[in-house]
């Protein structure tokens, strides 16, 4: 444990104190206010004489306000966090010489993965946490907004998940570290699975969905095919992290949302009753109907940490 | 000098694929003693030592250090013996006070233990007056001896040092042979020492070994190394002389 926690400590440190650090969380914070900003702005707007709302101050991170909200924010930008921090983790201390200078001494291999690993996290989680309490007495203050105790429940798995999302990324790039020798191959590879898993799944997705179900646009649309068309293209686009957080958090901090689903069939009977119960959801069923979203992000984080830790054991390592 | 056994290997084996870059080494090192491994560049001395400390795999063969198996008792090993890598390197943005608590951070050492140390350790390798400077700014030399400094944190009981003068001006290589011997002798530390400078090997070793692709060519004090090539008689070889002998043999 003494060398898991010297080179914890050493890891924090060197994050804290590094300009990359200083410069992400600048322009994080700076993002996140002027959405929390607009957010509070639209709010207000929109707030004015009505009587009651539900969950006015979960809107401070749901609402897009002029362009994307809070919570699409991290889902967009969070894994530049996780790949910022980790892109070089071990593969620098390999070029430097000192990977084997830190191995060379009394303490298990594991402790230097873990060390790095847990550093990463503990940072993330300082920036998350920050950011959140900054919005929320940004809300306070600007909109009057006082949240309940359903409200920091909902708020604190949000924050949860985000954790556990960009240190998904912040594993995958410590393991593009391990893999390659070279600290610009590993930033590139990382960043390219990046921009792949999050912005061009979709496209993907697309293109599957269409040539396995194609919707026939000259004669009638037949709802089953449209619908097996929509269930494809979720399919596929779930296996990008970004769709599976996005999924996630967004029926956790929205109680209105009552499916991750973009399509839904109802008859009109169906629609006249729930037109008639608007209420939100309780919390644990919220939980309930993104359960499967939040095990799989937390499952992906391990898996990728895990493979991380096997090659790092199992590297011969010389320098 | 004690006579006891501190380094054994019987067959060390490491195989990369196809490429077999130690070949069944069979060694004995006893306390105490400066043992000088020789031997051309990919010879198989780092790995050698990298298989000592259990940072590698051997394919086959065993070894034993202070009395452990490095492959189980990785931690236990590298408690006793310190490692000066060739080309140590060091993080850039810490000084020399900084780079060495770390290190003592990772022995597990206390605060207050390791503060003394580092300042008679400092003392010691004469980087006193540079204790505060970035180790980014160091020159070669001085980084070799806050290396050497590392690893004595741990008041190790056997050294293996890679290369320890390479790139070192003659008055620096001095000062590190000299501070080597001083801790040999004072401390009784058993000094395992990869070089390919035979003068400094020579004045320093008592016992070396010679290497080449992979094997161990030849064993011995220097002496008995001479006796065995040229044969007893009044001329005194050197081990520049012995080397390249048992070099064009192979």
């Amino acid at each position: 444990m003494q060398g898991l926690y010297a080179v914890f400590k050493k890891e924090l440190q060197d994050h804290l104190s590094s300009y990359r650090f200083v410069i992400l969380f600048a322009l994080i914070a700076m993002v996140s206010f002027i959405t929390s900003y607009m957010a509070a702005v639209h709010m207000r707007g929109n707030l004015e004489g009505l009587a009651s709302t539900k969950f006015p101050f979960l809107m401070l991170f749901s609402t897009p306000g002029a362009m994307f909200s809070m919570v699409q924010f991290v889902a967009f930008f969070g894994p530049l966090i996780g790949l910022i921090l980790g892109f070089d983790a071990i593969n620098r201390e390999r070029t430097q010489g000192t990977l084997i200078k830190v191995l060379s001494q009394p303490i298990y291999r594991d402790a230097v993965i873990n060390g790095k690993f847990l550093a990463g996290v503990m940072t993330i989680a300082v920036m998350l946490v920050a950011i959140v309490l900054v919005i929320s007495g940004f809300g306070l203050a600007f909109v009057g907004v006082v949240p309940g105790i359903e409200e920091m429940w909902r708020l604190f798995i949000f924050l949860i998940i985000s954790i556990f999302y960009i240190s998904f990324w912040l594993g995958l790039s410590i393991l593009f570290s391990i893999l390659f020798k070279s600290i610009a191959t590993s930033s590139l590879a990382s960043v390219a699975l990046w921009i792949f898993l999050s912005f061009f799944i979709s496209l993907g997705a697309e293109v599957v969905a269409n040539t396995v179900a194609p919707i026939d646009r000259k004669n009638e649309v037949q709802p089953e095919v449209v619908l097996e068309n929509a269930r494809i293209k979720e399919m596929v686009s779930l296996s990008s992290p970004m769709v599976l957080y996005s999924d996630a958090t967004a029926t956790i901090i929205d109680p209105m949302r009552k499916t991750t689903r973009s399509i839904i069939l109802v008859g009109p009977m169906e629609e006249l009753l729930s037109a008639r119960f608007q209420n939100p959801l309780s919390l644990g069923q919220s939980i309930v109907i993104v359960f499967p979203h939040i095990i799989a992000l937390i499952a992906i984080t391990l898996i990728c940490f895990a493979i991380s830790y096997l090659v790092f054991m199992l590297q011969e390592i010389r320098t | 000098m004690e006579t006891e056994t501190i380094i054994e290997t019987t067959d060390l084996t490491k195989r990369y694929g196809r490429q077999t870059a130690v070949n069944g080494l069979t060694l004995k090192v006893k306390e105490g003693e400066i043992f000088g491994f020789l031997g051309p560049n990919g010879a198989g001395k780092t790995t050698t030592l990298l298989m000592l400390l259990g940072l590698s795999r051997p394919s086959k063969g065993a070894a034993t250090v202070c009395g452990l198996d490095p492959l189980r008792m990785s931690k236990e090993v590298k408690r006793h013996v310190g490692y000066l890598p060739e080309n140590v390197g060091f993080y850039g943005d810490m000084d020399a006070v900084q780079s060495l608590e770390y290190v003592a951070d990772l022995n597990g050492f206390k605060k207050g233990e390791a503060r003394e140390k580092i300042d008679d350790l400092l003392d010691l390798v004469g980087l006193k007056e540079e204790a505060r400077k970035k180790t980014a700014a160091f020159s070669r030399g001085m980084k070799q001896r806050l290396g050497v400094a590392e690893v004595l944190i741990k008041d190790p009981k056997v050294l293996f040092l890679d290369e320890p003068t390479l790139g070192l001006d003659p008055e620096g290589a001095i000062q590190i042979i000299d501070l080597i011997q001083s801790l040999n002798k004072e401390k009784n530390i058993t000094v395992l020492l990869s070089s390919h400078n035979l003068h400094q090997v020579q004045k320093m070793s008592h016992r070396v070994g010679i290497m080449i692709g992979g094997n161990l060519i030849a064993e011995g004090s220097i002496d008995s190394l001479a006796e065995e090539k040229f044969g007893v008689g009044e001329k005194e070889y050197s081990l520049e002389e012995i080397y390249m002998k048992y070099f064009q043999e192979v």
